[in-house]
């Protein structure tokens, strides 16, 4: 307990000594929403450049990889204390995006040595960014029906096909996909996972509009594109394996995104300041409409039954217990916790909801209404509710198939 | 606070499943209704309980208790209603000792607690009244001044196991109008004590309460349990623990309809498969899992919160009663939709679960109440 007391009192220090003054208490911008990195990276003031590069210099971009791969060597404990001080000093976090919360933790597992020396430091330094290669149309929920095929021509391989949902795809330098490399078994064990330079001939990306008006997402093509075989992540017909590690990783993302309540973005208001700001009432009286009282405290209870539930995962996993089946819960639990949380604040709003740009409404009230549709993708992305509830039925349950 | 169980805290689960397994499965509840028990529970199973160490859980050490916590008290209610056991730890040990522990005199407590924690004495807590539905404040029964004592005239509803108390904690005014949060008063009463009247209630969960009557009961000043006048925030003290130890019961017996029906989903056949095959079951038993598990989290939550003393402790036993009532009702309708035909019949036990959820739901406030509670307590 001391000696970490002691290194949050040096990662203070560190942090104090070496944030840029202009990006404390930063208010990141919604569309970036912090360090990307990449080959062309954008920067919501130039000293988060300086940031980035302070921090990967001390290998705290990625506090909890191994030092041979530019990482901190942290343990999970100190890493905590790190992002308790960053938080506490109000700092941005230096670095963000697929390659430190998706790809890296994948390449520790399954990478060779070669692929772990070539992606991970460059991943640390925020130079490459990320994308996933997953869904594709006729792939959604029935990923393993997946038809984007890689054949063997040569030492390399050609790759056609076509993967949608790919967030920040026009963005993104590399992409790691799921790809098709032998039609003739059972067809999740013909799957390979590959990791592929967006620059290589035959890579084009399309930008997908969505209800809720613009989005990340992104359709990927590729046409006779040539990829070395030593880019395959484990084994050839063996990515279906790496492919579901992977899955884990983002839905606890997800679920940890909207356990945090809405990530780097800055609080926004509480449900119950909304509807005192727009139903009046006395402050510290109950709201004038009790139906709408009701099922604001139905949504907080439900997302403060989720964060406890996420911390009994986490005190389990910190005492040492084997992961319980509780953690299966979170995905559907929270993005739909989410879609009500959106829902309701668009009742609360009522005739200020329905805007969708210019005179009349403010900012709040788009964000609003952009949130509620943005929001229906929740309980779609990165394994839709149904497929959650096949999987606690089938795995937690063994209810028959 | 961590929500997780230490290793002690493991143990004593284990120690009690075992116990409800060899000493209470589900026929023996089932007897105690057909024959019609007088008390609705064993006192020899209460006094080995009590020589375990269970009982005197949440007791001083220097009353003979063990002197732990809700969470430890949790631990043991959660596989006691599992079995559906009938035995008064919530009459008892949450509601009449914890008014003791927390509010008796040193004389009150010497005299009363060894003897409950050897599980020889029975206290129960009459709060509930006719008009009161489950605002802890609205109390018409009046204590008026008599010389140095007291006298204590009304009527108390639904006394858990107050067949069997010994002594009561009856809940009067002392001052102040019905609603009043000020003038509340608790009186310890001994069940001898003439003018009181106490008569079986019938529940559709089976569970032990009373009809209590308080014709002008006599009472000396060294009654009172707290101050004079203070008792509001006493018995919601009380009352909140003891909804947290309810909640604790409630999870024990969902989790246990919930094993059942599901064993009924592999093994009940129709159109020649597992009726757990259908997917339209299978997403329903995926929402009760859920629901149970984030009724698990609440009750450590709040269990601990509770023990620590914490600011938020009401506001997470709202969020835990509100979250068990709901999932009790939900698990307990499924289990008996889920079983079919069978689900209906007196004579299959899951029934029971469907009672046991909806009595316990409806004491100590509802879901509704608790939401209402949680949104007050937040400002809004």
């Amino acid at each position: 307990m001391a000696e970490l007391e002691a290194f949050r009192a040096e990662a203070a220090e560190w942090l104090d000594a070496n944030a840029p003054q202009a990006i404390r208490s930063l208010r990141l911008h919604a569309e970036l929403g912090g360090n990307w990195g990449g080959r062309h990276p954008l920067w919501e003031a130039p000293e988060m450049e300086t940031w980035l590069r302070v921090c990967a210099d001390k290998g705290w971009t990625a506090p909890t990889w191994p030092g041979e791969y530019g990482g901190g060597d942290l343990s999970n404990a100190e890493a905590k204390v790190l992002e308790q001080e960053r938080k506490r000093l109000q700092l941005p976090e230096p670095l963000t995006g697929f390659g430190l919360s998706m790809i890296g933790p994948t390449l520790l597992r399954f990478g060779s040595e070669a692929q772990k020396q070539e992606h991970l430091p460059k991943i640390v330094r925020g130079e490459i960014r990320w994308c996933q290669g997953y869904s594709e149309p006729e792939a959604g929920s029935d990923l393993a029906s997946l038809q984007a095929r890689a054949e063997r021509d040569g030492d390399d391989f050609l790759i056609n096909g076509t993967k949608v949902w790919t967030s920040y795809g026009d963005l993104s330098d590399w992409i790691f996909a799921l790809v098709r490399t032998n039609s003739a078994v059972k067809k999740q064990a013909g799957i390979s996972f590959i990791l592929i330079d967006m620059e290589t001939p035959g890579v084009s990306v399309r930008p997908i509009k969505l209800i809720s008006g613009k989005s990340p997402f992104c359709e990927a093509h590729f046409e006779n594109v040539r990829v070395p075989l030593a880019n395959v992540l484990g084994e050839i017909d063996g990515g279906w394996t790496v492919a579901k590690a992977l899955l884990g990783h983002e839905r606890s993302m997800i679920a940890d995104v909207f356990g945090a309540g809405g990530g780097a973005r800055g609080r926004r208001a509480t449900l119950a300041e909304q509807a005192r700001e727009v139903l009046g009432g006395t402050p510290g009286e109950p709201l004038p409409d009790a139906l709408l009282r009701d099922r604001i405290a139905q949504n907080e209870m439900d997302m403060k039954a989720f964060h406890l539930t996420l911390q009994r995962s986490r005190d389990a996993a910190k005492a040492g217990q084997q992961p319980g089946s509780e953690s299966s819960i979170f995905k559907v639990w929270a993005t739909e916790a989410n879609q009500r949380r959106t829902e309701l604040a668009m009742q609360i709003a009522g005739p200020q909801a329905l805007g969708w740009e210019g005179a009349g409404f403010d900012e709040a009230e788009l964000d609003c209404t952009r949130a509620w549709l943005r929001a229906r993708g929740n309980s779609i992305e990165g394994g839709t509710s149904e497929v959650q509830l096949n999987i606690i039925a089938k795995h937690v349950l063994g209810l028959p198939d | 606070m961590q929500l997780v169980l230490s290793e002690d805290q493991e143990l004593l689960a284990k120690t009690v499943a075992d116990f409800a397994a060899e000493h209470s499965p589900l026929a023996r509840f089932r007897a105690l209704r057909d024959d019609a028990d007088p008390i609705g529970f064993s006192k020899a199973l209460w006094r080995e309980m009590a020589e375990l160490g269970w009982v005197g859980i949440p007791i001083p050490e220097a009353h003979g208790g063990a002197e732990l916590g809700l969470a430890e008290l949790c631990v043991v209610l959660e596989p006691l209603g599992r079995c559906l056991a009938p035995e008064p730890f919530l009459s008892t040990v949450l509601l009449g000792a914890a008014a003791l522990v927390r509010g008796g005199t040193e004389q009150q407590q010497a005299a009363w607690l060894p003897r409950v924690a050897a599980g020889e004495a029975f206290l129960a807590l009459a709060h509930q009244e006719p008009r009161s539905r489950y605002d802890l404040q609205r109390i018409e029964t009046r204590a008026e001044r008599d010389g140095d004592g007291w006298r204590i005239s009304g009527e108390k509803i639904q006394v858990l196991d107050g067949i069997v108390a010994d002594a009561l904690i009856v809940a009067a005014r002392t001052s102040g109008d019905a609603a009043d949060a000020a003038g509340i008063t608790l009186f310890l009463v001994p069940a001898d004590a003439g003018g009181l009247e106490v008569e079986r209630q019938h529940r559709v969960d089976e569970r032990g309460a009373a009809l209590v009557t308080l014709a002008g009961v006599a009472v000396d000043a060294a009654a009172i349990v707290g101050a004079e006048g203070q008792g509001a925030r006493l018995l919601q003290g009380v009352v909140d623990a003891a909804t947290v130890g309810l909640c604790a019961e409630m999870l024990g017996s969902m989790q246990e309809c919930f094993d059942r029906t599901l064993a009924y989903l592999k093994a009940r056949e129709q159109f020649g498969v597992p009726i757990g095959s259908f997917q339209a079951l299978k997403h329903r038993a995926a929402e009760i899992y859920i629901q149970i598990e984030l009724a698990r989290s609440c009750v450590m939550a709040a269990a601990r919160a509770v023990d620590a003393g914490d600011d938020e402790a009401p506001r997470l036993v709202s969020l835990t009663k509100a979250r068990c009532s709901d999932a009790a009702i939900l698990v307990t309708n499924e289990g008996v939709q889920m079983h079919g035909g069978i689900g209906m019949t007196d004579e299959h036990d899951i029934g029971f679960f469907l009672k046991r959820a909806r009595a316990a739901a409806q004491t100590f406030g509802d879901a509704d109440f608790h939401r209402a509670r949680w949104a007050g307590l937040g400002g809004y």
